[in-house]
């Protein structure tokens, strides 16, 4: 029964660059019901429109609602249900500079990143990967005392 | 030409041909109302309180097909606007309303009489728009009645601060549209109305489902002509009243929690549901598991979200309902009729089963016995509104409506208080036809202050209240499902309506007969004023047939099998 079982969804909105669209978009997944498990919002270069990537998760039936219901919207030009895409997902990490950098430095490279920033106290690290990986990452960075964790939510491109 | 914001929005209205604006001034409106005053493009109806302006707005765009206007001030009138706006929503009604709105520069202040309209408005209206600088004032108005009244048609909101109504710019007023994120549907896909040709050629028992799209298509004719060459029965929603007409032999009538027997069964037993313009409203499917359980379902709606929402559909036609039809009426030329006469036979056994039917009394005035004999002395040419209520699904039931837009009700928000105010933009749009309202003692009093409007303008609307000294539905619900627990719905405290009416300028009538009755719409109707007409009705009358709450639509509760169906007590 696919139809009922809740699955994770990355859908794309294309929608025009004008005041409170992002309000319209996520009122409509409150007011309906729908979750937003992540979300991000950036104008698409050299146009009059945005691009909002959003994480959700329910079922086929629930999708398709989703779907019509995004592109019931005025200023929503677009809307794409991925199913072949890149995703990607950026985090920034704090960690204590007393901790082994070199360690450090080594974990985030394996998820495509690195140390950006060091202080007097603190070293932040900056990792951009699949969300999948992104969870794991997070897990191994546990062993490092991070201070503080920051995600940026998942953007997506159709392959 | 160089012009004030507030003389571009009357330029506006009257570029749009309306012809008159139902509202309420204040603060931030005012200087449209100043424009108001020196122009004489339209009307402007003084209201007497923001719902009932939005709801006349509705009622005026209901009776014509056209885009109703409202407009009020900020914070308090525009609250008061919410539940006109959310009325029309639920039932896919034109209209833009324009509220006031605090200077740009308090907007996020909290200033005085303040209110995020937008953000209140969002999940009730198809569009809104918050007026950002005066250059993109005629635009937003030409946008928000080209969005009201294409594709599944809404209420739009437009909110302009009152400094941008000050302002003096260059008003051209666009000849045209471009909005690239909305372009909606109109002409179905080909390919599937074939499929749905086949289907309807190899049912054996199909049934036309018509709901309020129709109404809104203006396919009435379209849906007439396909019922009589095809020869399928048809049942109507709610909404739908007055589609097929009354004396047409392939109406079964209303189905739905209130539906009549045949109507119900025949969703219940046949094998392909044609939805025209129809949404599967929870009340009218009652269990959804249960809901046209044998049936392919062809599914025709101008709203996409509406097709699968709640049931899957076999065969999907994004479109309008007038285009659509076009297409699939000459690809019906060849039907075999003689298909469908079985099934015609068995539904019209169900019909003699279980008529609609009451049981008149002598003692006192049943509620139906006035509907129906509303329809004889009022004819054909009247145009009924109601409440909502017992009255109101009394009205659906036996009102005898011939065609569409006879039947201006609240559908899906069920708004008590629509009635009276709506009935006085339907007046003000056809002064000729006779306009009644039927109502109840508890809704009149919903929206009473109109009383005043309808008499100053000479607006004369008939208000037939059906008195039961209750809140008579919800009395229902406490007699059968809540062990006659009467909770807060005893309306035997009341006031004078007779004298209410006359203290607003109106005429009362108060009718304990039949006799009474007659003689009393039959001088209303030639009265030029507005009027209350307090029926006595049974108290304890319930509406029959009954779908329970959740149940499915082949179980119902039958006057001949209810207890306490209504009793003279
Ligand atoms: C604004 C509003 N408040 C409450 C309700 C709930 N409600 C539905 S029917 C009804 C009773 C209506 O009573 P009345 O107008 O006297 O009509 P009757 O049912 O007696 O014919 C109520 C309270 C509603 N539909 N609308």
């Amino acid at each position: 029964m696919a139809e009922f079982t809740n699955e994770r969804r990355v859908i794309s909105v294309i929608v025009m660059n004008e005041s409170s669209v992002l309000a319209r978009v996520t009122a409509l997944f409150a007011g309906r019901g729908y979750n937003i498990e992540s979300l991000t919002v950036a104008p698409i270069p050299s146009s009059n429109m945005s691009h909002i990537t959003i994480a959700t998760n329910g079922s086929a039936k629930v999708m398709e609602q989703i779907t019509k219901q995004l592109h019931k919207l005025i200023p929503v030009y677009k809307v794409i249900e991925h199913e072949e895409m890149v995703e990607k997902e950026m985090v920034l990490v704090k960690f204590p500079i007393a901790e082994n950098l070199s360690d450090i430095s080594a974990l985030c490279a394996t998820y495509n990143g690195g140390i950006v920033n060091v202080g007097t106290e603190m070293v932040i690290a900056q990792v951009a990967d699949e969300p999948k990986r992104i969870k794991h990452f997070i897990e191994a960075a546990q062993r490092y005392n991070p201070c503080e964790i920051v995600r940026g939510g998942v953007v997506a491109i159709e392959r | 030409m160089q012009m004030s914001g507030a003389q571009m929005v009357c330029e506006a209205i009257i570029a749009e041909g309306v012809k008159t604006v139902f509202g309420y001034p204040g603060g931030a409106i005012m200087h449209v109302y100043d424009e108001i005053y020196k122009q004489d493009g339209f009307e402007h109806i003084l209201n007497r309180h923001e719902q009932a302006a939005v709801h006349a707005a509705d009622g005026y765009a209901r009776a014509t097909g056209e885009v109703g206007v409202a407009m009020v001030t900020s914070g308090p009138g525009f609250t008061n606007a919410v539940t006109g706006l959310a009325t029309a929503y639920m039932d896919s009604i034109p209209l833009v309303v324009i509220s006031g709105q605090v200077p740009l520069s308090l907007i996020g202040t909290d200033g005085f009489q303040e209110i995020d309209a937008v953000g209140i408005s969002r999940p009730c209206t198809k569009h809104n728009f918050l007026v950002r600088t005066l250059e993109e004032l005629p635009r937003v108005l030409k946008e928000a009645f080209y969005i009201a009244r294409s594709g599944r048609p809404g209420p739009v909101l437009v909110d302009i601060p009152k400094d941008i109504t000050v302002d003096i710019g260059k008003f051209v007023y666009p000849d045209s549209v471009d909005i690239p994120s909305y372009k909606p549907t109109y002409k179905g896909n080909k390919r599937q109305i074939e499929k749905a040709v086949e289907a309807i050629k190899t049912a054996k028992k199909p049934l036309l489902y018509i709901g309020g799209g129709v109404v809104l298509s203006n396919a009435s004719d379209l849906v007439r002509k396909l019922a009589e060459k095809t020869q399928i029965p048809a049942v109507e929603t709610l909404m739908a009243r007055g589609v097929m007409g009354a004396k047409n032999p392939l109406l079964l009538g209303m189905l739905g929690m209130h539906g009549n027997y045949a109507s119900n069964m025949a969703m219940s037993e046949t094998d392909l549901v044609i939805s025209l313009g129809a949404r599967f409203d929870d009340r009218v499917t009652g269990k959804l598991s249960e809901f046209a359980k044998y049936a392919d379902i062809i599914h025709v709606d101008i709203d996409a979200a509406n097709i699968g929402k709640l049931v899957d559909v076999d065969y999907p036609i994004v479109g309008d309902i007038t285009q659509v039809l076009e297409k699939m009426a000459p690809l019906l030329d060849d039907v075999d009729t003689d298909r469908y006469n079985a099934w015609r036979e068995i539904l019209k056994r169900y019909n003699e089963l279980h008529p609609q039917s009451y049981v008149d009394s002598d003692k006192v005035i049943k509620p139906q016995w006035v509907i129906e004999r509303i329809g004889e002395l009022a004819g054909e040419d009247a145009i009924i509104t109601s409440d909502v209520g017992q009255h109101q699904m009394w009205a659906a039931q036996h009102y005898p409506f011939d065609r569409p837009r006879q039947w201006i009700s609240s559908g899906g928000l069920g708004t008590m208080g629509f009635g009276f105010p709506a009935a006085i933009g339907v007046k003000r749009a056809f002064p000729e036809k006779t306009v009644i309202n039927i109502t109840g003692d508890g809704s009149i009093l919903m929206n009473m202050q109109e009383l005043v409007t309808a008499a100053e303008y000479e607006i004369p609307v008939i208000n037939v209240i059906l008195n039961n000294h209750f809140l008579g539905m919800v009395r229902q619900w406490q007699t059968f499902f809540y062990e006659k627990r009467y909770s807060e719905t005893d309306l035997t405290f009341q006031p004078n309506f007779k004298a209410l009416a006359e203290a607003c300028g109106g005429i009362g009538y108060d009718v304990e007969t039949k006799e009474e009755f007659d003689a009393a719409l039959q001088d209303a109707i030639k009265q030029d004023k507005v009027c209350f007409m307090n029926v006595s009705t049974n108290r304890f009358e319930n509406v029959l047939p009954m779908v329970p709450s959740g149940g499915a639509l082949f179980n119902m509760m039958l006057p001949s099998t209810t207890e306490n169906n209504g009793e003279v007590e």
